[in-house]
């Protein structure tokens, strides 16, 4: 996994809540059997029209908009579980999605894929999403290290929430499996001893 | 203070505990289907790693089949290399494969509880957010993303925080033309698509309890619907009656030992919740979804909320409908009944219940996709085929077919379907296709009048 330390750029906002992974990768192209490209399809009917030419009017197809963190409306990732929207995401380029409420799967598969889920509460979320639409090159930093979100502009030097081990994951680049491989001898000692009609 | 029938469940397979961190959590059962797992067995590839429990992990394909002539070749090109991708890791970690062809063959949450491999007190995950099926026994199940599918398969652990704890109740008794489907749909409109969110719910109640195994499925398929990581519901009698038997279940004495530890699960008297709600069952009428996520239902004689919201705004513009509109009587251009939520054979029985001896309306196009080879032997077997074929109907065979516009199965862009699935998102049965969440009883009664119509009005 990608380290996540430290990012200093602009963002792109996508003021809609509720959006689902269908939404953020149509089924139709979850056909692939690797974790590359899924980019190119990043919100793919949002972004183009039947025809596969751009709809003008979808923000990721604005120039003026862009950079590293998506600013979304609350229950950013619900509905199905595919880890392939959280691929979708990274592959595009975006490195933070922020919002003021995630759904849980997609929350776990950003992480375990080096995007970090960055909540805010909604009032600050409204203001993000009013400054970067009528300012699009807002700088935004993002210092995981110690837990801060920074927006001058906006005069926004906040604190955000994120359990110690996922933190630790995310500065040094590792991933769950490592960690849980090297507790193989704790798992056969549990499965020794809890039997509980399995 | 008590516990709950989740905190047992958890509590017993927490193999170890992260300071400051996530649990890690022991699974039993590891369904596995062929799109969310090709990058997880490379991973284990890459790292030159077995499976651990190879016989722990329960392998369908499903997301992907075609639902006519399962004989042939999967004609789509990519679909077919996907299915080919999972008989290939199969064989090559040494797992049991339902694969085509197989007679248990189905949808990974049909066939589980089928095979009396679910069971009450044992944690089960998948690569698909509709796991959430199984907690109707009592289980902890719950999705997750295809880095986890890994983990589970190298490791048979995986790291959780561990959930906050809801218990929703449905009392008292459900009305003619009511269903379980409506019962979660109900909840769903009332708690909203992201009620649950960061919780586990258990289900309780005396119109759950009244449930069959096969309705209380339909509940805690869709509890990922509310955002909840999961559904339980606590084994009974209905529970142990429902498993015995079955090919994967304990047998004779054990399952005698088995039942008086499921018997020590459900949630004791003084324990706690971090939140509860409590609905009357005879508030509950036939439900049908008018937006664009599973929290936008009313009840079938409603009318389209009147309130300013952007969201309702962008979902009724998707949907072609209006503000304060009625959708009794509105003309309907498809039916689909399957999916994980809607196709055991109950469920095909209440729809052939309402179809016998009637025609299928002309204007509407009806697919019919059972759950599993098994339901659709019995579904021959019991003369519903013959119902449905007398009323111009065909019966698929099994697979999520028109649930999720990834196989053959979609519907057109702009045209109204009718589902007994899970979702009514944006394009999720085909590029501008247009859902409608109801139950079986509600899409029966539309394919026999073509419209949306209020089921009670066609019963006796």
């Amino acid at each position: 996994m990608d380290k996540f330390i430290y990012l200093d750029t602009t963002a792109v906002p996508l003021p809609v809540q509720d959006i689902d992974t269908d939404q953020i990768i149509p089924a139709r192209f979850l056909k692939a059997t690797t974790r590359e490209g899924f980019g190119e399809n990043l919100f793919r009917d949002w972004r183009f029209n039947r025809d596969n030419t751009p709809k003008a009017d979808f923000i990721l197809n604005n120039p003026t908009y862009k950079g590293k963190i998506l600013v979304a409306g609350r229950n950013f990732g619900c509905g199905s579980s595919r880890e392939h929207a959280a691929w979708a995401i990274h592959d595009y380029g975006f490195k933070v999605v922020i919002s003021s409420f995630f759904a849980d799967i997609f929350k776990n598969n950003a992480l375990n894929n080096g995007v970090l889920p960055l909540i805010v509460e909604e009032t600050i979320l409204q203001k993000i999403l009013k400054q970067i639409e009528e300012n699009p090159g807002t700088e935004i930093i993002v210092d995981l290290e110690n837990q801060k979100l920074k927006i001058a502009a906006l005069d926004i030097d906040v604190s955000f929430e994120i359990n110690s081990y996922k933190k630790t994951c995310l500065i040094n680049g590792y991933d769950d499996i490592d960690y849980l491989l090297s507790l193989q001898d704790t798992i056969a000692g549990f499965e020794k001893t809890a039997t509980n009609f399995r | 203070m008590g516990k709950t029938l989740f905190d047992k469940v958890w509590d017993r397979h927490v193999v170890h505990q992260i300071k400051e961190g996530p649990q890690v959590l022991y699974i039993d059962r590891h369904f596995i289907h062929e799109v969310t797992t090709p990058q997880a067995f490379n991973g284990l590839r890459k790292r030159g790693i077995k499976v651990l429990r190879p016989e722990q992990t329960v392998a369908t394909v499903d997301h992907n089949v075609p639902t006519i002539h399962q004989d042939l070749p999967i004609q789509e090109v990519l679909s077919r290399h996907q299915v080919e991708a999972m008989i290939k890791n199969c064989k090559d970690f040494g797992i049991e494969l339902y694969g085509l062809g197989h007679p248990a063959q189905g949808i990974v949450h049909v066939i589980g509880p089928q095979l009396g491999i679910t069971r009450p007190g044992i944690t089960i995950v998948c690569g698909d957010s509709h796991t959430s099926t199984h907690g109707a026994f009592g289980a902890i199940a719950f999705g997750i993303g295809t880095s986890e599918v890994e983990q589970v398969l190298a490791t048979q652990c995986i790291l959780q925080t561990k959930p906050k704890k809801m218990r929703i109740n449905v009392e008292g008794t459900l009305k003619k033309g009511v269903v379980s489907k409506d019962i979660i749909l109900y909840i769903i409109s009332k708690i909203s698509a992201s009620g649950g969110t960061g919780y586990f719910v258990e289900f309780a109640g005396s119109a759950i309890r009244n449930l069959s195994m096969e309705a209380r499925m339909s509940i805690c398929n869709m509890s990922i619907e509310m955002g909840a990581r999961g559904g339980m519901i606590a084994p009974d009698q209905i529970t142990y009656d429902y498993i015995k038997g079955r090919q994967f279940a304990p047998q004779g004495e054990d399952f005698d030992k088995a039942v008086e530890y499921w018997k020590t699960l459900p949630t004791d008297g003084d324990a706690v919740f971090d939140l509860e709600y409590t609905f009357d069952a005879e508030d509950i009428a036939p439900m049908i979804t008018y937006g664009t996520n599973p929290g936008m239902g009313m009840k079938i004689d409603e009318s389209i909320p009147d309130k300013e919201d952007a969201g309702l705004e962008k979902s009724l513009a998707y949907m072609g409908l209006e503000k304060g509109q009625s959708l009794l009587g509105m003309p309907i251009d498809y039916v689909f009944f399957g999916s994980c939520t809607n196709a055991r054979i109950e469920d095909l029985r209440l729809f052939a219940s309402l179809v016998k001896g009637k025609k299928k309306a002309d204007n509407v196009n009806v697919l019919i996709v059972p759950g599993s080879k098994q339901v659709e032997r019995m579904a021959r077997e019991e003369g519903i085929e013959k119902i449905l074929n007398d009323a111009g109907m065909q019966l698929r065979e099994p697979g999520c077919s028109a649930c999720l516009g990834m196989n053959e199965d979609k519907v057109p862009a702009g045209k109204y379907c009718v589902s007994t699935s899970n979702r009514n998102f944006e394009g999720r049965q085909g590029p501008g296709a247009r859902t409608i969440l109801a139950s079986p009883l509600t899409a029966a009664a539309v394919a026999i009048t073509g419209k949306i119509t209020d089921v009670r009005t066609l019963m006796q």
